[in-house]
């Protein structure tokens, strides 16, 4: 629940009151800019399981194995490096496909050839 | 390229649309604008708002006055189109197009944005279509051939918000949507998805869309929808509509692809324009260099049609006093069930019409400025500089969402405490992961922190490119469920979209009829009235579906919809041979060789002669123009006095023209004169011709004339039976 509040418009507007009309939109964008920034960092420094999915469909992968690669990776612990990257290194070392790949990782296969690379891969999947 | 062409005389093929969707690719990515012509002549007229007119297209009803002109407006023509089959979808975004919508937005069925992934196949939706690639594919296969048959390009809309976000951006983008919805502040204040995981999703999702060039509609409408006194959250709403812009902007986005969603907040009978006019100005003017996309109002609709024809017209004179790049559409009947084919025609017609009808009134009438409009400008602006001020204090945005900020119904800073609150640890979708520090995604339009591998400069070699380099690689799947697909459908609709006929408003062979009708009494016993009439004409699941208390004793005005179980096949119908009209040459020759003398009137106490003077008149093209003699009598001519005169002056046609009157004076009329003719012995001699708005030949035979002619009629018409029955009743000696 938020909290009441008659309006008190008159009084918190003091110092608005001298502001150009320039100036007010300035401050307007200036404060929604600085709002979103931190947003916009989380963005840039995190991922998701949508994201992860979205970056397996561009490599020409289907939904349903996108999906399940995505959960498999989720807990492997290795989403974090990427679900595209699982799949384009796992395609590398095993000189599969990308398509063939991404089925074999679908069905839980490959996921330890993944170790070296990543570091752990935990095995509760 | 499709690989069928529209017939203009044949329903689409709709069987023929699903075939070789697998190998379908749309033809172009992004959105297309109109290019507004400056001084076009269209017509009589000369237009400052207009863009080029279409190859094929159904004009206003009124066009027929000015020569069938059908202007198009300069703006974008939203209409929205979602029953839940959206193969039956398709035959009615034809008629939108035909109407001039170049907007085609596809709402999605509940539930879509809640669903972690993608959906497939074609299953049936609620309040809206599942949006799925084969959906997509069918649609803008569709949409392509329908751009040809009207000859402008047309924008496929939909949704980037929900759990799936991303996935749901990347189908847009490889499916040729031009135009979607994105605003994180949606999922997290009306859908309960988690906040951080909307906002990281809503980066990827942006980067996307921009890179397929894909218009973003924002989702700062929803605020007027949801709070409760609407006109109150005006300060809230540019706040919202200016956190969606910013993050859009840093993540990529033109702001030229970014349109505000903004609606009118409030509706008469409130003071409309004096509370929606500020808002409208104070938009406009924090928000330059960005597009408006118009929204009607929705929020103070019910069931009254027309009620809310007047709001949505006033709705687009708000747009005509500032600015729209898009004017979207609400259909008239959305207060009462999912929109049906006519009325979504209804809500486009309402926004062309108005729209060119206030062609250029900024020429000749501007907004002042300074004063009250200016004093609420400024204030509306202040008090959302005074919001975005608290929600720093205040931590920011999550912890401004923590504390209902949004969608209070107060005019802040005013609170009432009723604005949603959401935990920013809760809601749906909570997986949010820090990338390692050698995370990749090898495939374009990524957003973010992304190590390419050393020597690799485009992402997306590293596996030989992604699908939106190299569409081929796009994954089709085409159904995954056996009973719940298009195909099943398709089977059951398809005798009423081929040789069978009954009422649809919505699927094809629905059967769903409506008739308005008052009933003397007060509302309940209306009410059950209505319905009980309903079954007595044999409808199924009959509804009431508005009621109106003209006076609380006298009566109440209803209208019902309901079912019936009645197939037409039109090749068993009995129905008057068409006819078929001569040639102008034709009929010269033969006046030539044989002048033809009338007389003609307008008779009873009728003082409207602008019908009968245009079947007449030379400068109309009336039949004077083919040679024909007619002596023009006037206006209220007793029909004595118009047998008299046809005597007189030796006419082989009397033309009488009638309004529709009370006492059903029209059909009097012409009764009387054949009567009279009769009685006088000189019947056999005239042509006897009825006019009116409401007259067919079937009435003015019946009622002892020769023919009749009713609304829509042209001078050549009546010159050519004059000369057909002339020739077959008169032959010459």
């Amino acid at each position: 629940m938020g909290i009441q509040r008659t309006d008190d418009y008159e009084t918190r507007r003091g110092h608005l009151a001298k502001l150009s009309e320039k100036e007010l939109e300035a401050r307007f964008w200036q404060l929604a800019n600085q709002v979103v920034d931190p947003l916009l960092e989380l963005a840039r420094t995190h991922t998701s399981p949508s994201i992860e999915r979205s970056v397996l469909l561009r490599m020409g992968i289907d939904s349903l194995t996108a999906k399940a690669i995505v959960e498999k990776a989720l807990l492997k612990g290795v989403l974090e490096h990427g679900a595209g990257q699982c799949v384009w290194r796992y395609a590398e070392i095993s000189g599969l496909e990308i398509v063939e790949a991404a089925d074999n990782l679908a069905c839980g296969e490959g996921w330890e050839s993944l170790k070296g690379l990543f570091g752990e891969v935990k095995d509760n999947a | 390229m499709p690989d069928y062409t529209l017939d203009p005389h044949r329903k689409m093929n709709i069987e023929k649309i699903m075939e070789h969707l697998e190998d379908y690719r749309p033809r172009r990515k992004g959105w297309t604008w109109r290019q507004p012509i400056l001084d076009q002549k269209i017509g009589p007229f000369t237009y400052c708002q207009t863009s080029a007119g279409l190859k094929a297209s159904q004009p206003l009803p009124a066009a027929g006055f000015f020569g069938g002109i059908d202007p198009q407006p300069e703006c974008t023509l939203t209409a929205e189109i979602a029953s839940g089959r959206f193969e039956d979808d398709l035959r009615r975004m034809r008629m939108a197009a035909y109407h001039g919508a170049d907007h085609i937005m596809v709402i999605r069925t509940a539930g879509q944005s809640h669903y972690d992934g993608l959906l497939e196949g074609t299953p049936e939706g609620i309040g809206g279509v599942p949006i799925s690639r084969k959906q997509l594919r069918a649609t803008r296969k569709a949409l392509d051939m329908i751009e040809d048959e009207v000859g402008r390009e047309i924008n496929l809309h939909s949704y980037v918000s929900g759990v799936a976000g991303p996935e749901v951006a990347v189908l847009l983008a490889e499916e040729g949507v031009n135009g979607a919805h994105q605003d994180p502040q949606y999922n997290v204040l009306y859908r309960n998805i988690n906040a951080v995981r909307s906002f990281v999703d809503a980066a990827e999702a942006k980067n996307v869309m921009n890179w397929a060039e894909i218009v973003q509609i924002d989702g700062a409408h929803n605020a007027n929808a949801t709070a409760r006194e609407a006109w109150k959250v005006m300060p809230e709403l540019l706040v919202q509509h200016a956190i969606n812009c910013a993050y859009s902007v840093k993540a990529g986005m033109p702001k030229d692809r970014i349109c505000l969603s903004t609606v009118p907040p409030t509706a008469p009978p409130a003071p409309a324009l004096r509370l929606d006019l500020p808002y409208a100005v104070a938009l406009r003017e924090l928000f330059v260099g960005y597009r408006m996309r118009a929204q009607m109002n929705t929020k103070y609709m019910e069931s009254d049609t027309r009620e809310v024809t007047v709001t949505h017209t006033l709705n687009v004179l708000l747009s005509r006093l500032t600015s729209a790049d898009i004017q979207s559409t609400i259909t008239p009947d959305e207060g009462r069930n999912v929109p049906w084919h006519y009325n979504t025609m209804n809500g486009i017609n309402t926004a062309k019409q108005a729209l060119v009808g206030m062609d250029g009134l900024l020429e000749m009438v501007e907004i002042k400025r300074d004063g009250i409009l200016g004093d609420r400008v400024r204030e509306l602006k202040e008090r959302a500089v005074l919001f975005l001020e608290e929600m720093m204090e205040t931590g920011g945005y999550f912890a401004a969402v923590e504390q209902g900020f949004f969608v209070d119904s107060g005019l802040y800073p005013e609170r009432n405490g009723d604005g949603i609150v959401r935990d920013i640890k809760g809601g749906v979708g909570t997986e949010v992961l820090l990338r390692a520090p050698d995370y990749f995604a090898p495939v374009c339009g990524h957003f973010g922190n992304n190590h390419r591998p050393k020597g690799v400069d485009q992402a997306c070699s590293t596996i030989s490119g992604c699908t939106f380099c190299v569409p081929e690689k796009i994954k089709w799947i085409d159904e995954l469920d056996d009973e719940d697909n298009v195909n099943k459908r398709l089977q059951e609709g398809r005798p009423y979209r081929e040789e069978k006929l009954t009422p649809e408003v919505q699927w094809a062979g629905d059967g769903v009829v409506s008739m308005t009708l008052f009933l003397p009494t007060d509302l309940r016993t209306a009410h059950f009235a209505a319905l009980e009439i309903a079954k007595q004409m044999g409808w199924e699941d009959a509804e009431v579906i508005h009621k109106q208390v003209m006076h609380p004793a006298e009566g109440t005005v209803l209208e019902v919809k309901g079912k019936v179980k009645i197939t037409i096949d039109p090749l068993t119908l009995q129905m008057p041979e068409e006819e078929e009209r001569l040639s102008e040459e034709v009929i010269r020759q033969k006046v030539h060789e044989r002048p033809m003398i009338g007389v003609a009137a307008t008779v009873g106490e009728d003082e409207h002669s602008v019908g009968l003077r245009e079947i007449l008149d030379i400068k109309h093209g009336g039949i004077e123009g083919f040679g024909m003699k007619f002596h023009y009598l006037g206006t209220s001519v007793p029909i004595s006095k118009v047998v008299d005169a046809a005597l007189e002056t030796g006419a082989e046609v009397i033309m009488i023209s009638t309004i529709i009157t009370h006492g059903d004076m029209h059909h009097l009329n012409m009764q009387k004169l054949h009567n009279l003719c009769v009685e006088r012995g000189v019947r056999d001699r005239f042509i006897l011709v009825g006019g009116g708005t409401q007259v067919t030949h079937e009435l003015a035979w019946e009622w002892g004339m020769d023919t009749g002619f009713g609304r829509g009629t042209k001078g050549i018409d009546v010159a050519s039976f004059l000369v057909k029955y002339r020739e077959e009743h008169f032959p010459p000696k």
